[in-house]
């Protein structure tokens, strides 16, 4: 069964009148835009700088937000605060996926046997997407460790727990978007061919399901990294609170503004991933 | 002797009853070719054997076992039965190796490089050697649903159910499966086959069934059902078909 090479090979070409005229005319167009978006981005960006500089209490905000010197003495405490936050990012992101897929999963099983499970499940993902992040926080940073139980972890480790709940809700939901997003068809193609419902997941649904939501999984992922600092409110310095302190002491908040630049820098390559990411899912979906 | 016996199967759906009181039997070697119009049973039909539908009544029977029976393993079963779908359902995110390895190395436990082996052996025998580590998307419908019946054919399953594998394609593909489906015929492979290419059902099955409000209306070698039928709904069918220009 093989298919005749392709005898008829393309005609010689050259574009005729109409195609260059339109070919000139595009041209002509692309110009005319790129022209007018520099023409009017440089408009608005001068005109911003005007107003800013030129507001009557700009010296005093230039003094006590963007002083260099008091950036230089900030940065190594803020940068030490910082990589706290890039181990706990690290650690949450982690756990919090992991938690995520455990609990999407645990929520697609079916039959009855399975119903205090899925209950439990869904139960977790209401409880810890409605309760504010702050007050699951205080609830196990300050209200465990007051039970004064054997072997208590440090607060750090409490704290980091905290944000793997709450974060864990979000992706279990992200998760299960994924894994119904999976045509019924490829289970039963799956389970034809005499695989498990568990082997079915592992090799056919889940892979399918992780590709498909790995764009919004990112996603959270770059607002945990901002959200992993206030483990400080239970007493752990990270840079936010590392900026605070040096603010408190030279009455100035540049230490903000040099945290906040650290925290965009921070963020970049992440956002950068997700982008990368959110492209080629694209592409793949319109059939590459 | 039979390979496969359903008798009396029943399937509601939402209160539309699908299959009604159906019997089919199968012998070893057998190519079944089940027609009838759409909505007439074939699908769920196929889909019962398979048991990835729940039966409402009756018992199928496989090699003399009654896997009707709620105690039977389903995926036990599933591993000698292949089965292959109208919208080919390749798994996108595996290479076609990947795809026809799948079954064989996580069901039946088999080495990599061997599993791998008779992959590309399959392939070869059905020309697509080349395309082994393709992905599903890169390939023609045609391939697609040759490269869903050799990862079928890969369980080495005793019996093959065809679900309409013809009817997502371009007509100028049809052939090549066609073609692929007669080879198997011609090696022995026991197949039941929903299908609407009455000349091909012609020309392949040994025993036509025309399906009509979930029953067996009628059924025998395909010259009689197909060219002199003796009830009047499959004379009305294939009366359509004929003025649709498809026999």
């Amino acid at each position: 069964m093989t298919v005749p090479p392709r005898t008829i090979s393309p005609t010689a070409w050259t574009p005729s009148p109409a195609q260059r005229e339109r070919a000139a005319y595009r041209r002509r167009q692309t110009v005319l835009s790129v022209l007018t978006a520099a023409v009017s981005t440089a408009a608005v960006g001068t005109l911003l700088v005007f107003a800013v500089t030129g507001a009557p209490g700009w010296q005093r905000v230039r003094e006590s937000f963007l002083d260099p010197r008091i950036a230089r003495d900030a940065l190594p405490e803020v940068l030490t605060g910082l990589w706290l936050n890039v181990r706990l990012l690290v650690c949450c992101a982690a756990g919090a996926l992991l938690l995520g897929l455990l609990i999407a999963v645990l929520r697609t099983l079916r039959g009855p046997v399975f119903f205090p499970v899925r209950a439990l499940a869904a139960g977790y993902t209401y409880t810890f997407r409605g309760l504010p992040l702050i007050i699951v926080l205080y609830l196990l940073t300050l209200g465990v460790p007051g039970l004064r139980l054997q072997g208590m972890p440090p607060v750090l480790v409490l704290g980091g727990l905290a944000l793997v709940l709450t974060y864990g809700g979000y992706l279990a939901e992200v998760f299960r978007a994924g894994i119904e997003s999976v045509h019924p068809s490829q289970l039963a193609a799956a389970r034809s061919l005499g695989l498990t419902y568990r082997q079915t997941m592992r090799h056919v649904v889940l892979p399918q399901a992780v590709r498909r939501v790995a764009p919004p999984l990112l996603n959270d992922v770059v607002a945990l990294q901002k959200d992993v600092g206030l483990v400080s409110l239970a007493g752990p310095i990270d840079a936010v609170r590392a900026a605070q302190i040096a603010t408190a002491e030279s009455f100035n908040y540049t230490p903000y503004i040099v945290a906040g630049v650290l925290f965009v820098l921070l963020a970049i390559p992440l956002i950068a991933v997700t982008d990368q990411v959110t492209l080629r899912a694209a592409r793949r979906q319109s059939g590459g | 002797m039979a390979l496969l016996r359903c008798q009396g199967l029943r399937k509601v759906f939402a209160g539309h009853v699908v299959l009604d009181q159906l019997d089919l039997t199968v012998a070893e070697h057998q190519v079944v070719a089940l027609i009838g119009a759409s909505g007439s049973g074939k699908s769920t039909l196929l889909r019962c054997v398979n048991l990835l539908e729940e039966l409402d009544d009756g018992t199928i029977e496989l090699d003399g076992e009654e896997i009707s029976d709620p105690r039977v393993d389903p995926d036990r079963v599933r591993r000698r039965i292949g089965m292959v779908f109208q919208s080919y359902n390749l798994f996108p995110h595996l290479s076609v190796l990947e795809n026809i390895t799948l079954a064989p190395r996580r069901v039946h436990r088999r080495a990599r490089a061997e599993a791998e082996a008779q992959a590309r052996d399959l392939l070869d025998r059905v020309g697509l050697g080349a395309k082994a580590d393709a992905y599903p998307d890169r390939l023609s419908g045609g391939q697609q649903q040759r490269v869903a019946i050799v990862r079928a054919l890969a369980n080495n399953p005793r019996l093959l159910l065809l679900d309409e594998v013809t009817s997502a394609l371009d007509p100028e593909l049809v052939g090549e499966v066609l073609t692929m489906i007669r080879d198997l015929k011609a090696e022995g492979m026991t197949m039941v086959l929903a299908t609407h290419e009455m000349s091909f059902a012609r020309d392949v099955a040994d025993q036509v069934c025309f399906l009509d409000g979930g029953r067996v209306v009628e059924t025998g070698p395909p010259e009689q059902v197909l060219g002199s039928p003796t009830q009047p709904r499959t004379r009305q069918f294939l009366a359509r078909i004929i003025e649709a220009g498809r026999l």
